[in-house]
């Protein structure tokens, strides 16, 4: 009996022979079609399609100068557009400018993050922090980011620190917040299967919490980095002198059109970029929830 | 029951676990109160019950009678409101690996791989990342895991991810099991299959259990003897020894023996969970399913 039940839980494969008797060849042959047509040749042609469909109507409104109440008459047209891109793209101006937004990018959201997450994960762990700390959160958090820069201007001794500062502000909360929400739908039996095993308290929270605490928090962060633009684009607007936001701000001023449009596309571009970079490391970061 | 007393003496001297914990577990006058949302309820109140080392003793009882909260005590999670959880003659004070658990539901950690699954309370008790890779690679091959070592859990079907948590419990070389209905959720044949793992590890590991089931035939089973509970608040209502030979077969339910000790245990149980179902049955309807037996008499009579 002792070695019988232990090679009895592998059932035999036999069962499943009758079904797989098809012609093995076409059946692989129309997987690798299924899968290029279906999961990943339809969903980029279609894109393609609708960004052209965009960019066609783009170019219709503005060439034929529609005025249908929006008025389409200052807006550059595609052709513009691409115009002052090779422009822009020759220039090491333009470039500056998409370097110190993202710079700015960089150290307020890294910063938000390295703050966000473990306090997140403490206040989830000891009521009393988070009794501490959640009253401030609440006040503070439905203020925008905007809003502050009179006070950041105050605060801070340089101008880029309180535009740092002010893209810290912004991706903070979300990310504050998911990690909290994450904290709080722990399985408690994964924690107390943890303990059963011999798990210490530091062990349990590296071992238990934070793993199973991760996907929310990716949640944050991918949050946490739209608001950060968002934040930045707004403070640079307002007291820049450099920065992405700055560009097509001073585009406006200027009346160099086509630049304002060229701002939007950049600073669309560099935000896509930036989420799709934050889902690439969840990916690597949670390898089990890979699909 | 047999009675026991402490016997250093008996220990024969060459016995590898001469020197180690012998895995006796004691509950006296054990209650526990919840604190509610309707106030505070008694979930379990006044049990008492032993089991010796390397005896394999199941719990059976009506749903909500508070067999999970018992089994969380023993584990640690909870402190008795009254009463003693003792190990070996010592109170318990919080979680350890010397008690290893298997939970009502699911516990794998799914950010873990099988083989990383095991290696966990290994890895708690500081061995080092070869060593406890070869460990849990031996202890798969036994269960016949090995092929899934680097797969996540919820690749698994439900036997698989319980018979890699009964791994992992008993990594760490644990003298005490405790499982909290953890077939629950198998269909028939792969419960009967884990049955007769869990009997499997059971008899070579000569640790003690204290197995928590709904089901009588898997109570008969496995056990050496079964506790039977109350509905809310839980008490024992009886004690019965499984005196059926071992190894058991599972042809052995079709025998004599185990239809009577099922008969007995279904009678008593029937008129708890209509206890525990409270108004819903009246007790004339009771009468009528003829299920008026003495509990106490029939552990008796056994
Ligand atoms: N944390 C809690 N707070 C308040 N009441 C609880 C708590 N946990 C369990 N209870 C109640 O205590 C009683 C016993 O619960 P327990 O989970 O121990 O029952 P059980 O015998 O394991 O039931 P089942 O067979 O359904 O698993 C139940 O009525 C339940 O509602
Ligand atoms: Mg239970």
């Amino acid at each position: 009996m002792k070695t019988a039940t232990l090679s009895a839980e592998a059932p035999p494969a036999t069962a499943a022979a009758p079904e797989t008797l098809k012609p093995a060849a076409s059946k692989a042959a129309d997987g690798v079609w299924a899968m290029v047509g279906r999961a990943n040749l339809r969903p980029v042609l279609v894109g393609f399609v609708s960004i052209a469909l965009f960019v066609l109507v783009w170019r219709f409104l503005t060439v034929n100068r529609i005025d249908l109440y929006v008025r389409f008459m200052n807006v550059p047209s595609p052709d513009d557009v691409l115009e002052s891109a090779k422009t822009a793209l020759s220039s090491a101006q333009f470039a500056d400018h998409v370097l110190m937004s993202c710079r700015r990018i960089l150290y307020g959201f890294t910063l938000a993050a390295v703050v966000a997450v473990p306090l997140g994960l403490l206040m989830g762990r000891f009521k009393l922090l988070s009794e501490i700390v959640f009253p401030v959160a609440e006040v503070m958090r439905p203020i925008p980011a905007i809003a502050w820069v009179p006070m950041s201007i105050m605060l801070w001794p340089t101008n880029e620190q309180s535009i740092v500062f002010i893209t810290f502000l912004g991706s903070f909360f979300p990310i504050l917040l998911n990690t909290l929400h994450g904290m709080a739908n722990v399985d408690p039996v994964l924690v107390r299967a943890a303990r059963c095993l011999g798990a210490s308290e530091a062990a349990t929270f590296r071992e238990v919490y934070l793993p199973a605490t991760l996907p929310q928090i990716f949640t944050g962060l991918t949050v946490g980095m739209g608001v950060a633009w968002v934040s930045l684009i707004a403070a640079e607007m307002i007291s820049g002198q450099f920065g992405i936001g700055y560009f097509t701000w001073e585009a406006y001023s200027l009346v160099q059109y086509p630049d304002i449009a060229l701002g939007m596309i950049t600073i669309g571009v560099l935000g896509l970029a930036s989420s799709w970079a934050i889902r690439l490391i969840g990916r690597l970061a949670m390898p089990w929830s890979a699909k | 029951m047999t009675a026991v007393s402490p016997l250093p003496a008996d220990v024969p001297a060459a016995s590898p676990y001469a020197d180690r914990p012998k895995g006796r577990i004691e509950i006296t006058d054990f209650s526990l109160r919840y604190d509610g949302a309707n106030g505070p309820m008694d979930a379990v109140s006044d049990v008492s019950l032993t089991v010796e080392p390397g005896e394999f003793v199941s719990i059976i009882g009506p749903s909500g009678c508070g067999k999970s909260t018992l089994l969380n005590a023993l584990a640690g999670f909870l402190k008795p409101t009254s009463g003693v959880v003792r190990v070996d003659g010592k109170p318990i004070e919080g979680p350890s690996a010397d008690r290893g658990m298997i939970f009502q539901q699911y516990s794998l950690f799914p950010w873990k791989t099988v083989r990383q699954n095991v290696e966990f309370g290994l890895k708690m008790k500081g061995m080092e990342a070869s060593e406890r890779k070869r460990a849990a690679r031996t202890l798969l091959g036994l269960a016949g895991l090995l092929p899934f070592e680097n797969h996540y859990p919820d690749k698994l079907s439900g036997g698989m991810k319980q018979r890699v948590g009964i791994v992992r419990a008993l990594a760490t070389g644990p003298r005490i099991l405790l499982l909290d209905e953890p077939f629950g959720a198998l269909d028939a044949q792969t419960r009967l299959i884990m049955q007769q793992i869990l009997t499997n590890m059971w008899q070579r590991l000569k640790i003690s259990v204290l197995f928590v089931t709904h089901d009588i035939d898997e109570a008969i089973f496995l056990s050496d003897r079964i506790y039977v509970m109350t509905a809310r608040p839980g008490t024992i209502k009886a004690e019965i020894a499984v005196p059926l030979p071992r190894p058991r077969q599972p042809a052995v339910i079709m025998s004599s023996e185990f239809l009577a000790l099922r008969r007995g245990l279904m009678s008593l149980i029937r008129e708890e969970s209509l206890k525990a179902m409270g108004g819903e049955i009246n007790a004339d309807a009771l009468l009528g399913l003829g299920a008026n037996f003495d509990g106490h008499d029939l552990s008796r009579a056994l």
